[in-house]
């Protein structure tokens, strides 16, 4: 007779409230991604930039001969376009493979057999790249402007620039939304998560080149709002109050940002079903 | 079979990829217990499980699932119901019990009695010496079990099997087969087994649906629907000439339906209570001899040959 028996046995403990299969789905990809080591040498390196200006900051606030480094408001948004390389190999690094990988091993029919909506399974997927792209922009800018205010001991530059923190947080969160949404809808379309990666950076710099074609034909900058790079940029600027860069008005280039995600968002709906029915 | 002993009920479905009607018109009870979805393929199986779990809209009808509707309520059907897919399917990069795991977290069960189901179930499927190893370096018996695992985890009150031995080696098959049984049998879970081999949905169903051509061809339980409206006997005989045709003609003139098995063994159809009593008579008639006459039991494939219209 065994001791413990290992067969099959009902059920009797209690079950969670629906709504949360999305943070189960998150925290397990979350998980796997900081298990790799290459990933977190990424994000590592990621930091670095914030440690540079962490240390410009003590300098300019410590060292008089240094004060040319102070802080201004346009340093944050500086800070958050030099994020933009890392936040593109992160976006490749996690993005590609989030729904091209449950496609390819049939994965979606054992997610949507479980008491688990397709929108939360969307849901779930975004929130792990979302939530690394945060990590690389968001949550360094926000630490940048604590480090500020301790470096400097006072809160002058933060209350003279007090919309910096919605102006990041509202930058960051719009960037982050329409890349994750983006690539997740590319994700959507293949089985392959490199083909997707290449996609990926093939709308990036496709549509940067068609906006630097038109540029060099018309040498205006009224095409912008054909690429989205320079979308977010525009929009950007307006948030943190700098000069535009370029001509078209920043609501026309913020409708193009909020349209991407709305056809990420259709592009969604259509692939991320249980069954896939070709009629 | 009354509507409360039903897990599932359709009416009236209908399902359409298109122009292509996979399911046309359903109507149909699935009863406790082990129930066998039954018939060729494309005959409409998978589509009215996929439907059953919300994945297929229907075009018209109602489905219910252990009482609940299926338009309105596929959360809580898909809570209490599992569903091991025919295709290959599993989350990447992850070994057996994770995978488990987090499909009983998926399917709402704390994390810690995520984790020890997960390992209660790996060893009931026979995979505990190789939880710890990749899905993606399972065999296909192995992904099988491990299919069959995650659709247990959360323990369902119904399970959906579609074709759970497809791909197995013989052993395989048997010991997939001996689990489903005893899941139906002995812990108390109705399921339902999707499958194109009769001997599959014979030795572990009590009740079977034959589908064919998006429609129901007949339903109920395997002994009833085993049993023949008159009996069925193994015959063999030596005629005077050695001629057997003209007895053949003559057993079909007096109303019984005759085939030819072997040489000289024949499957004789006797309608009514007549039995072997006026096989004899015909016989002692005819001036032939019975070398050889046993009843004959009818088997599944019988049922499904009538049932699917196959001669």
């Amino acid at each position: 007779m065994p001791i413990h028996d290992q067969g099959y046995r009902r059920y009797s403990g209690g079950k969670a409230p629906r709504g949360y299969g999305w943070a189960v789905i998150t925290r397990a990809g979350i998980r796997t991604f900081v298990a790799k080591r290459a990933f977190l040498g990424l994000l590592l390196m990621s930091w670095f930039p914030f440690f540079v200006r962490s240390v410009q900051m003590y300098a300019a606030a410590n060292l008089p001969q240094a004060a040319f480094l102070a802080p201004t408001a346009s340093t944050f948004r500086e800070f958050l376009g030099q994020q933009d390389i890392f936040a593109f190999f992160i976006t490749v690094y996690v993005g590609a493979g989030l729904i091209a990988n449950d496609r390819r091993a049939n994965a979606l029919q054992i997610y949507l057999s479980k008491p688990l909506t397709r929108a939360e399974y969307v849901f779930g997927k975004l929130a792990i790249l979302m939530a690394f792209l945060l990590l690389v922009t968001w949550v360094p800018a926000i630490l940048l402007l604590i480090v500020q205010i301790a470096f400097a001991g006072n809160f002058t530059f933060f209350q003279t620039n007090a919309y910096l923190f919605p102006a990041i947080t509202v930058f960051t969160f719009l960037d982050v939304t329409m890349v994750a949404t983006a690539m997740l809808a590319l994700s959507s379309l293949s089985k392959n998560g490199r083909y997707v990666g290449i996609l990926y950076a093939a709308v990036l710099f496709f549509t940067q080149a068609i906006y630097g074609v038109l540029f060099a034909v018309t040498r205006s900058s009224s095409f912008s709002w054909l690429s989205f790079p320079a979308n977010l940029q525009q929009v950007g600027d307006a948030i943190f109050r700098l000069p535009l860069k370029y001509s078209t008005p920043w609501p026309v280039s913020l409708l193009m940002i909020v349209g991407l995600i709305g056809v990420s968002g259709l592009v969604l709906e259509r692939r991320v079903r249980g069954v896939e029915v070709v009629a | 079979m009354t509507q409360t002993d039903s897990v599932v009920t359709l009416d009236r479905v209908t399902v359409a990829y298109g122009r292509s009607v996979a399911l046309r018109d359903v109507t149909a009870s699935f009863s406790s217990g082990a129930v066998g979805l039954l018939g060729p393929n494309g005959a409409g199986k998978s589509t009215m499980i996929k439907s059953l779990l919300g994945f297929i809209v229907p075009e018209r009808g109602q489905m219910r699932v252990l009482g609940l509707d299926v338009a309105a309520s596929p959360l809580e059907i898909r809570a209490r119901v599992g569903y091991m897919p025919e295709s290959d399917a599993h989350i990447p990069g992850m070994n057996a019990v994770s995978f488990v795991a987090y499909c009983g977290e998926l399917a709402g069960l704390p994390r810690v009695d995520a984790m020890q189901r997960a390992h209660e179930v790996l060893f009931y499927v026979g995979l505990g010496e190789a939880r710890y190893r990749n899905v993606e370096t399972y065999s296909t018996g192995m992904k099988q079990r491990i299919k069959l695992a995650q659709a247990l985890v959360h323990d369902p009150d119904l399970l959906f099997l579609d074709e759970p031995t497809n791909g197995m080696d013989p052993k395989g098959r048997d010991e997939m087969l001996e689990l489903v049984r005893d899941l139906a049998h002995n812990k108390g879970v109705n399921l339902i087994l999707s499958s194109h081999l009769l001997p599959d949905v014979e030795y572990t169903c009590d009740h079977v649906v034959v589908m064919d051509k998006g429609a129901i061809a007949a339903a109920g339980p395997i002994a009833a629907l085993k049993q023949p409206r008159g009996r069925v006997y193994e015959l063999r005989v030596k005629t005077p000439d050695g001629e057997m045709d003209p007895f053949v003609e003559q057993l079909r003139a007096a109303g019984l339906d005759c085939h030819a098995t072997d040489e000289d063994v024949m499957r004789v159809f006797v309608p009514g209570e007549g039995g072997a009593r006026q096989l004899f008579a015909l016989a002692a008639a005819a001036s032939v001899q019975v070398r050889h006459l046993r009843p004959s039991v009818s088997t599944l494939e019988d049922v499904f040959a009538t049932a699917v219209g196959e001669k």
